[in-house]
């Protein structure tokens, strides 16, 4: 009972904790003298009181929190009625979920007895830890923060001791980023390596044929299940290709024309318009490009006598294109804009136009940031989800023909993981292979990307 | 020296070149305007079109039936149970006398959506005693019918085409000429939750899915992040574990967003058993996503904080915390909220990590909590664009004009704040 509300509650103890601990250093310093011979301010007491209580109580509670299920698992599969005995994981896993969706109500349909027998048991042995752990939270409060309003005095160095645990949680919130890394890190390549359990890398790395489909009969005709990922590979690039040959010289020349030609009051309407375009969430590009460029693309093919397939390539990478235009323009605004006026002036000083010295000084001058900012704009558009989920195809053709359909590595990834799965299939744990290798594939590129530009920017500062 | 030498610089072939130098800039600075105007001409295109074909669904075809509530219906205890779609199939019987065969009969009662039941079961619950009257009900029409109503079908087609068929075409008439059928404003599409009828799905439980993700997202991405920005701004000492985390952070901000949801669903799904499809663990997807977009902006705003602000705390005796929590922060803030709302509003429009951890079921319910199943906006947009209906391009469009409206607010948002709070030193 107490349990779904030990959160408000340990704030209203830690609240209280914090006025015992200010009320006592006030008392304990009138009988010196005043606040004033405090080695600290009364706040600092309280906060000290407070903190050390409800720190550690949390940390407990989040550690619960995050191991609860795995924990109340274990202990009823250890505990199932006979009947529910079984020693593969797969049925356990099932039984598993009828048990919780019968505590949860979530099924009308009548259950197995024995099901019942076992949620009940369930719910008892869920009230059980979740007592012990209520208690514990409690206690270890009630004891820690007892110790430390005990321990006031007016020589002992609260805000020092605060101060430091405000740092410490400080440096941990720091390290989430890491954590996340880390996380997905582990999170990939563990699905991943079980998939290469099954399939070899090198058939997965370098085969021809994808068809994830499994054949849950061994006599089913047809599926037979392929993971040889070079086709979802190539159609990648090639939208990715298409992307950039659209974003590339549109941001490019863009950008110049922004910095170089430009009026003031062009700029100020045209950039935060420019900026829109990144603004627009994928999902609304993706609609576009199915719904009015797609059919656009097609019925031009037609009139010209070509078959484009209603999920061509050409459109998904153009609309994609579009998307990244705005990154581009602002990554190579900003590099054009490193470039030192000196050697703007040199140029024109020996006579120079403009555009002259735009494409013998500062574009040269220029390029390694603004192939940082493509190398960027490049890992976006390779993994770009919603555009090409919504409009390229499914089907894994090896072509370099834009009009035909070809999918992507990560429209693979959502049609293997959008629905109901399972854990041990091929066909699933491929979207994490796909994924392993789009994340490995993208930090490769960033790292050199950033290392490039920052590079650049030490070369003129 | 000879006079030769001395002759002007401007000869023919100076001229000449000059020019050509001279239209080669020209050339490329209109090269460069027309990049501009391809851009901004493709936003415009994109905008007219979703507003065109959006604008519409906001706007709604009712139909105006006479029902009588006869007691016969109403024998059994429960009102809820009643026969409602009877009701109005005997309404619509009794409006066309001479409709008669039963292929006949049923394009007839396909003019009246199913959802006409529940507007009369509404009407009994909530006062019982017009059983046994007559009254006259406006109930919302078929989604075919809306579309004719708003020349979204094309009668010029041969009949086996098109979804209304030529007889329904003249009892529709027949309704209109009388008066019977109206264009009223849409208010399911605000209150429903989603519906496999178009004419009754409506974006109520996606805004809400949206709104509790958004909350769960802020509340944790907002602290973490300022408090990462304030160590690595303040505090953090020159080293490796530092230079680690800055590393981290930039590439972070670059990951594709599908990765995230590939996390979410093996480490909070997976491994720590929070339920699929629920905001509590989309937010949590999101705001591992937004955190570097957090961390970044405040680290700038932070930055941007002069020393000498540090130098006058430190110096009349606060401590490095006192003097960030007292004098830097406060500075800082406007700027780190900026931030923030427009990692908020990326994180309203992103959808790919979400289909991930399941947020693509078809949820009906609006969502109570965090904890109960729901979708967002923008994976309702997506689930919208791949339904076959023809009414369903409509909605989708109608949806994203509502994202796109909550969008602009925000970054407007955002520019202001920027604008008011600046603080130039």
């Amino acid at each position: 009972m107490i349990y779904h509300y030990l959160f408000p509650l340990l704030i209203l103890l830690g609240m209280t904790s914090f006025m015992l601990g200010r009320w006592r250093a006030v008392k304990v310093a009138s009988n010196v003298g005043g606040i004033k011979h405090l080695h600290s301010l009364p706040n600092h007491y309280g906060m000290l009181t407070a903190v050390s209580g409800i720190l550690p109580a949390l940390l407990i509670y989040g550690v619960w929190l995050s191991v609860e299920t795995s924990v109340l698992d274990l202990r009823i599969s250890q505990d199932l009625p006979p009947t529910l005995m079984t020693d593969k994981p797969n049925e356990l896993s099932l039984i598993l979920n009828d048990i919780k969706n019968t505590v949860a109500r979530t099924v009308t349909v009548v259950q197995d007895e024995a099901v019942t027998e076992a949620a009940l048991r369930y719910v008892a042995i869920q009230e059980n830890y979740r007592g012990i752990i209520t208690a514990a939270i409690i206690l270890v409060f009630g004891l820690l923060s007892a110790l430390a309003y005990v321990a006031i005095r007016p020589s002992l160095r609260a805000r020092n001791h605060v101060e430091s645990i405000i740092r410490l949680v400080l440096m941990l919130c720091s390290g989430v980023a890491i954590l996340t890394t880390l996380g997905i890190v582990l999170s990939v390549l563990f699905e991943a390596i079980r998939f290469f359990q099954i399939i070899p890398l090198t058939d997965f790395l370098f085969g021809l044929s994808w068809s994830p489909q499994m054949a849950i009969r061994a006599d089913q005709a047809g599926s037979s299940g392929a993971f040889g990922a070079i086709p979802v590979f190539a159609g990648t690039f090639m939208i990715a290709a298409i992307a950039m040959m659209v974003a590339i010289p549109t941001g490019l020349l863009s950008a110049i024309y922004l910095s170089e030609f430009a009026n003031n009051t062009f700029r100020t309407f045209a950039k935060p318009l420019l900026e829109i375009l990144a603004g627009v969430p994928t999902v609304v590009y993706g609609f576009f490009a199915a719904l009015t460029v797609a059919p656009l693309i097609r019925d031009t093919g037609t009139f010209f006598h070509l078959s484009v397939a209603s999920e061509s390539a050409l459109a998904a990478g153009l609309v994609m294109g579009i998307m990244i235009i705005p990154f581009v323009s602002s990554l190579s605004d900003d590099v054009i804009h490193a470039v030192p006026h000196a050697l703007r002036d040199g140029s024109y000083a020996l006579g120079a136009t403009k555009f002259e010295t735009i494409s013998y000084v500062i574009f040269p001058a220029a390029l390694p940031g603004i192939v940082g900012g493509i190398l960027l704009a490049v890992s976006r558009a390779v993994g770009e989800t919603m555009i090409v989920v919504m409009a390229a195809g499914l089907a894994a053709n090896l072509t370099a023909n834009p009009f035909q359909a070809v999918t992507t590595v990560t429209v693979q990834i959502v049609t293997l993981l959008v629905g109901d799965q399972e854990f041990d299939s091929p066909k699933t744990l491929a979207a994490f292979a796909l994924g392993l290798v789009l994340f490995v594939f993208t930090l490769a590129l960033n790292v050199i990307a950033l290392r490039v530009v920052r590079k650049y920017r030490e070369q003129y500062e | 020296m000879s006079p030769s030498s001395h002759t002007s610089p401007f000869t023919p072939e100076f001229n000449k070149r000059l020019k050509r130098r001279y239209n080669a800039e020209r050339r490329f600075k209109w090269l460069g305007l027309l990049a501009i105007f391809f851009a901004l001409g493709f936003l415009a295109f994109l905008m007219t079109t979703i507003f065109l074909s959006g604008y519409t669904a906001f706007k709604q075809t009712f139909i105006e039936l006479e029902i009588t509530f006869e007691k016969s219906y109403f024998t059994g205890e429960d009102l809820k149970m009643a026969d409602y779609p009877a009701l109005v199939k005997a309404s619509l019987r009794q409006k066309f006398p001479d409709v008669t065969g039963r292929s006949d009969t049923r394009m007839l009662y396909s003019l009246v959506s199913k959802g006409a039941a529940f507007t009369l079961m509404g009407m009994v619950e909530k006062n019982p005693k017009i059983i046994g009257t007559t009254q006259k009900v406006w109930v919302p029409a078929k989604d075919d019918v809306d579309m004719l109503m708003k020349g979204k079908i094309d009668m010029d087609q041969p009949e086996s085409n098109r979804r209304i068929k030529d007889r329904q075409y003249t009892w529709i008439k027949t309704l209109e000429s009388a008066g019977q059928l109206r264009l009223s404003f849409n208010t399911t599409f605000f209150t429903s939750g989603d519906s496999r009828e178009p004419e009754l799905a409506g974006i109520r439980s996606a805004l809400k899915g949206s709104f509790y993700t958004l909350l769960i997202t802020l509340a944790l991405s907002f602290p973490m992040g300022v408090a990462a920005a304030i160590y690595l701004e303040e505090f953090a000492p020159a080293n490796r574990w530092t230079d680690l985390i800055e590393v981290n952070i930039n590439n972070l901000a670059a990951v594709p967003s599908i990765i995230f949801g590939l996390l979410g669903l093996a480490i909070f799904i997976n491994f720590w058993g929070i339920p699929r499809s629920t905001p509590l663990v989309g937010g949590f997807v999101l705001t591992l996503m937004t955190l570097p977009t957090i961390i970044i902006a405040a680290r700038a705003s932070l930055k941007s904080v002069p020393p000498s602000i540090r130098e006058a705390a430190l110096g009349v005796g606060a401590s490095k915390i006192q003097t960030v929590f007292h004098h830097v922060l406060p500075l800082a803030l406007p700027g780190m909220l900026t931030g923030t709302i427009i990692g908020m509003a990326q994180a309203l429009g992103e959808t790919a990590p979400l289909l991930m951890i399941g947020m693509v079921a078809f949820i009906v319910d609006i969502p109570g909590s965090f904890t109960d199943p729901a979708a967002a906006l923008p994976v309702q947009i997506y689930l919208w664009a791949d339904s076959p209906e023809r009414a369903f391009t409509e909605k989708t469009s109608a949806a994203i004009i509502i994202l796109l409206a909550f969008l602009i607010v925000m970054n407007a948002l955002a520019v202001f704040m920027r604008k008011k709070f600046e603080i130039k030193w």
